[in-house]
């Protein structure tokens, strides 16, 4: 149970200090600290990541995300598939979905050229791809749960009853 | 020619709490922990509702007491989180915030010359309520040594036997304390026993971090003399929308519905809309809101207790209510702290009697600011220890 309180707690906000989960928590460090190797043991955490607004930056980057539809046969399932494509550094998430298509990837480079080299060169050979259609990012609004943007002010009055 | 203000009036000083925000308000580099109101914004689905009844058009005026859906919401609401029973036709009144019902209710129960025992600390707005009504105010102090609770002894230690009207606020602005069901029933005895008229205002109800909120209303014998007042405000996060609610006998009710038929005609109609999708809605809301004040109440806690600064443990409201290091009255600490560190906290004596020697600490504010604000605390009292 209080591994769970430590998950929510981390993924509102990775950087928490174990000191301050236990101020927030019935907990003393330790404890966090040891809820916190827990679940990374246990590779419920799998890792820890900024979540960046990339407008923001003077770098140009480019994400794409791409539908895959696959081909399946007797030696080769979705696993495998995924297995290989994961692997490419490029690709930053993928997931199997339901409906129209099978695979949901999510693509990341410095420029269009990049992104399309890589889907055209790496990824619609790989003999299981029938199809893919790609959607290049525009803006992002929200990621992870954050909405991007200014922020909001706090426009409350500083002292109230 | 100079206006002739009226004696009642000009009775009531300058609010308290004025000074300091403006001396907050000077500065750009301050963290207020001065705040009494959440830091959230009104659940998407509840403004969402507001804007989709302006579209349709709907701006008129509604019932006096407010739009019968939302009573019945209202009614609904409360028998499911407070055990509280009333019937949405004659017993339940809508207005502008729950500031507008305990209003009505000190002008429509309270003659010129009756008194009115108010436990204290409390929220400032009850004493100069009483005032305008004509009424007598009997503070009532409560103690940290009972934790903020109002006790048997300290009612009859101010001499409220003799007091008509008795006011409560639990969970509690500023103290953050809350009352028991074990804490309430000798109260309920005691007003039963001096046949007394109770105005409970349980607009931090919801804010309740160990266990559920009780409401006095629920004794025996209570209902037929206690007047529950709640709202919207603190627990939807909608104070700037205006709406609240008062529950009592449907006399009561109609006595204070003529005082706002008059005075208000009627709550404001697109927070009403807001409202009724509040309650049909916004519940796992208002659950993530609380169990974000309860760790920021935690951390906040824990971090008077490392700085050394004592401090009860306030269970329920956005406030705990630190103890101000020896050298220092309340106003002292708060006006140092605000000039040295840029962090704005209410003087306790603000509240009333039993407040002074202590801070009200607001945590409705994002945990970021709240880590800040108790660093800067533990630089000014470590510079001052």
């Amino acid at each position: 149970m209080s591994e769970r309180e430590v998950l929510e707690l981390l993924r509102e906000n990775a950087r928490y200090s174990a000191a301050d989960i236990a101020r927030m928590t019935d907990l003393d460090e330790a404890e966090v600290e040891a809820a916190i190797d827990e679940l990374e043991a246990a590779g419920v955490v799998q890792g820890y990541q900024a979540v960046v607004d990339w407008d923001e930056l003077e770098d140009e980057r480019v994400r794409a995300e791409v539908e895959l539809n696959v081909r399946l046969d007797r030696e080769t399932g979705y696993a495998d598939i995924a297995e290989r494509l994961a692997r490419f550094p490029e690709v930053t998430a993928l997931r199997l979905v339901s409906g129209d298509y099978d695979f949901d990837m999510e693509v990341e480079g410095d420029s269009i050229r990049e992104v399309s080299q890589f889907i055209s060169e790496k990824v619609a050979p790989v003999p299981e791809i029938t199809q893919t259609v790609t959607h290049y990012v525009m803006t992002s609004y929200k990621e992870n749960g954050i909405e991007f943007g200014d922020g909001d002010d706090d426009d409350r009055l500083s002292v109230s009853p | 020619m100079t206006f002739e203000l009226a004696d009642r009036v000009q009775t009531v000083p300058p609010s308290g709490i004025r000074r300091f925000f403006e001396i907050a308000e000077e500065r750009d580099d301050v963290i207020s922990l001065g705040v009494g109101e959440p830091d959230f914004a009104t659940p998407w689905a509840a403004r969402d509702a507001a804007i989709a009844s302006l579209e349709q058009g709907k701006t008129s005026y509604t019932a006096n007491r407010g739009k019968r859906e939302l009573r019945d919401a209202i009614a609904d609401y409360v028998a499911d989180r407070f055990d509280l029973g009333y019937d949405p036709g004659e017993e339940i009144i809508v207005t502008a915030g729950a500031s507008e019902a305990v209003d009505l209710a000190f002008r429509a129960f309270v003659d010129p010359g009756d008194t009115v025992a108010i436990a204290q600390p409390s929220y400032i707005s009850y004493e100069p309520g009483v005032i305008f009504a004509g009424g007598d105010v009997l503070p009532v102090p409560t103690k940290e040594d009972d934790d903020f609770r109002l006790t048997v002894d300290a009612l009859e230690e101010a001499g409220a036997q003799d007091a008509d009207v008795l006011v409560l606020c639990y969970p509690n602005n500023p103290t953050g304390a809350i009352m028991r069901e074990a804490d309430l029933e000798p109260i309920a005895e005691f007003v039963r026993e001096h046949d007394q008229i109770v105005l409970s205002d349980e607009i931090y109800a919801e804010l309740t971090y160990e266990g559920e909120h009780t409401s006095i209303a629920t004794f025996e014998g209570m209902r037929e003399r206690t007047i529950v007042f709640n709202g919207f405000s603190k627990a939807h996060a909608m104070t700037g929308l205006r709406l609240g609610y008062a529950l009592g006998p449907a006399d009561a009710i109609h006595a204070m519905n003529k005082i706002h038929q008059y005075a208000m005609l009627s709550a404001p109609t697109t927070a009403q809309h807001a409202a009724l999708e509040a309650l049909d809605s916004c519940e796992d809301d208002v659950r993530e809101m609380v169990s974000q004040y309860d760790r920021r109440r935690q951390f906040v806690l824990s971090r008077f207790r490392e700085i050394g600064m004592d401090v009860f443990e306030a269970k329920g409201a956005f406030y705990c209510f630190p103890e101000v290091p020896d050298g220092f009255t309340a106003e002292e600490f708060a006006e140092a702290v605000l000039h040295e560190q840029g962090v704005a906290v209410v003087p306790g004596d603000v509240f009333g009697a039993g407040g002074e020697g202590h801070l009200r600490v607001s945590y409705a504010t994002g945990l970021q600011d709240l880590r800040e604000a108790m660093n800067r605390l533990e630089a000014f009292v470590a510079a001052h220890g």
